[in-house]
């Protein structure tokens, strides 16, 4: 039954590589328009976290909900693949490595999805194309191909493609972590604006200031658990636990 | 008795429809062999083990077995198991499928190279798993082994006067019937050897033109 009324719900996931716990229990919650910001060391889980939450993990124990549905649905073969196909059309995905399919233009990356998983006509997938990229400021890219565009563009476009599903949450893994430095702030501006626009986020990142900046809530991972989360304001300058503590002073003098 | 390259006018028509036989066996064989090549290298990378193994296993077998002995087989051998192919449909098959088995190797191994992200990225918007093989690993794996499998089609080329062997009147056929009316094999046969290096020009031309675009969506 649906658990509660949060856009993304979490409840008690847990996974293993073999013998290693990457995730101890992990329960979360994201209401309608919220953003959640998930920071912490390396390995500490928060892309098996997220990658757990489309299910491109599995998780061992745990439940999965995406707006009153879940999507770890015990079902088998054929029917879960039609299941899980369905849920992740509702969930744009962002990748540290953009992920962009190389072969085709920034038209036909942003476009492919809607026309062939929901039978959307060219002229309206093409439309929608143009309005997506105008947004993330690449309108003059829509025929070139990925190879052609900055790291920064490449992101932009690839959050375009994620759009272009209309989805009900976004789903971004360290988004600007292999963009050279002077391209974050662009790939940053343009999730700001979807903040803006009461977008349901869940926020990977090592920024410590976007994510003071942007997120609703912050939750600090370590070891495979949350540790601590709160308010910005507040995990940035009074953390209550000393692996929080002791993490923010790495990040924030480096 | 001197080279005499005027015996060949009168048998311009007969090399001409050679040519064309060649031509039209190795663009049938050749599209045969590619998409079954695809076939292949899907079936035995994501097949269950059932169907897997026995393609597999046939792949195996026509690796390991020369092109000669297995147009003898489909085309005299099937007949006794009530399998009557037309030459041509069995030269057809024959070459396809030998060639078909090197274009899964190559394909299979250009599917393999594909990013695992290109995957996760079709999947995460919500692509089957076929959905995300057919818009986005197998047209990377393919413009990824356009060199090798563009070398395949030359050999294909080539390969294909093999057929020659169960009576299709491709171009090597064709130059040993005019060759048996009057004995002048040396004419003939660079004739043959001159028209098929023509084919092949025109091949690795359009071969040339496939690569430049393929390059250009790099
Ligand atoms: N496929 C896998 N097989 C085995 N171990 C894995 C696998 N994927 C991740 N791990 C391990 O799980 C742990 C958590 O990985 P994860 O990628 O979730 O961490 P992270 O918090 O995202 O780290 P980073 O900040 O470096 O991205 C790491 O110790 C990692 O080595
Ligand atoms: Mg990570």
């Amino acid at each position: 039954m649906r658990p509660s009324g949060s856009m993304v719900e979490v409840r008690g996931a847990r996974k293993s590589y073999g013998n290693f716990e990457v995730l101890k229990g992990i329960d979360l919650s994201v209401e309608r328009g919220q953003i959640v910001a998930i920071i912490g060391p390396s390995g500490s889980g928060k892309s098996t976290l997220l990658r757990s939450i489309n299910h491109l993990e599995t998780l061992n124990a745990g439940e999965i909900w995406l707006d009153g549905v879940q999507v770890n649905q015990p079902l088998k073969g054929r029917a879960f693949e039609r299941h899980i196909n369905g849920v992740r059309q509702q969930m744009g995905m962002v990748f540290q490595h953009f992920n962009l399919f190389p072969h085709m233009t920034v038209r036909d990356n942003i476009t492919k999805g809607p026309i062939v998983l929901k039978g959307m006509g060219r002229d309206e997938a093409d439309a929608l194309a143009a309005q997506l990229l105008a947004k993330v400021g690449l309108a003059d890219k829509i025929d070139s191909y990925p190879s052609r565009l900055s790291g920064g563009q490449k992101q932009r476009v690839a959050i375009a493609r994620a759009l272009a599903m209309k989805p009900k949450v976004m789903l971004f893994d360290e988004a600007t972590s292999a963009l050279d430095p002077e391209l974050v702030d662009e790939v940053n501006a343009v999730m700001k604006q979807l903040a803006a626009e009461h977008m349901t986020m869940i926020i990977v990142t090592h920024e410590m200031r976007f994510a003071s900046e942007v997120a609703d809530r912050v939750l600090f991972m370590d070891g495979g658990a949350v540790v601590e989360e709160g308010q910005p304001s507040t995990l940035f300058t009074a953390p209550t636990h000393e692996r929080t503590r002791a993490f923010l002073k790495k990040y924030l003098n480096a | 008795m001197g080279l005499d390259f005027s015996v060949l006018p009168p048998y311009a028509e007969l090399l001409g429809v050679g040519l064309w036989w060649t031509i039209v066996l190795t663009v049938s064989a050749g599209i045969v062999s590619f998409v079954m090549g695809i076939l292949f290298a899907v079936t035995v990378l994501y097949a269950p083990a059932v169907i897997a193994y026995p393609v597999r296993f046939f792949i195996w077998l026509f690796m390991g077995t020369p092109l000669l002995l297995q147009l003898f087989l489909i085309y005299y051998g099937l007949v006794q198991i009530g399998i009557d192919l037309p030459a041509l449909v069995a030269g057809i098959v024959g070459l396809g499928l030998h060639f078909a088995v090197y274009n899964g190797d190559i394909i299979r191994a250009g599917i393999a190279a594909v990013d695992p992200g290109q995957t996760e990225g079709a999947r995460s918007i919500g692509f089957g798993r076929w959905q995300a093989l057919r818009y986005v690993v197998i047209p990377q794996a393919v413009r990824n082994t356009t060199p090798a499998v563009g070398n395949m089609m030359i050999a294909l080329l080539k390969e294909s006067s093999l057929v020659s062997v169960i009576g299709i009147a491709e171009l090597v056929h064709a130059s040993q019937l005019a060759i048996s009316e009057t004995y002048r094999p040396f004419e003939f046969y660079i004739a043959a050897a001159a028209l098929y290096y023509l084919a092949n020009l025109i091949l690795e031309a359009g071969l040339n033109m496939i690569e430049k675009r393929v390059e250009a969506s790099r």
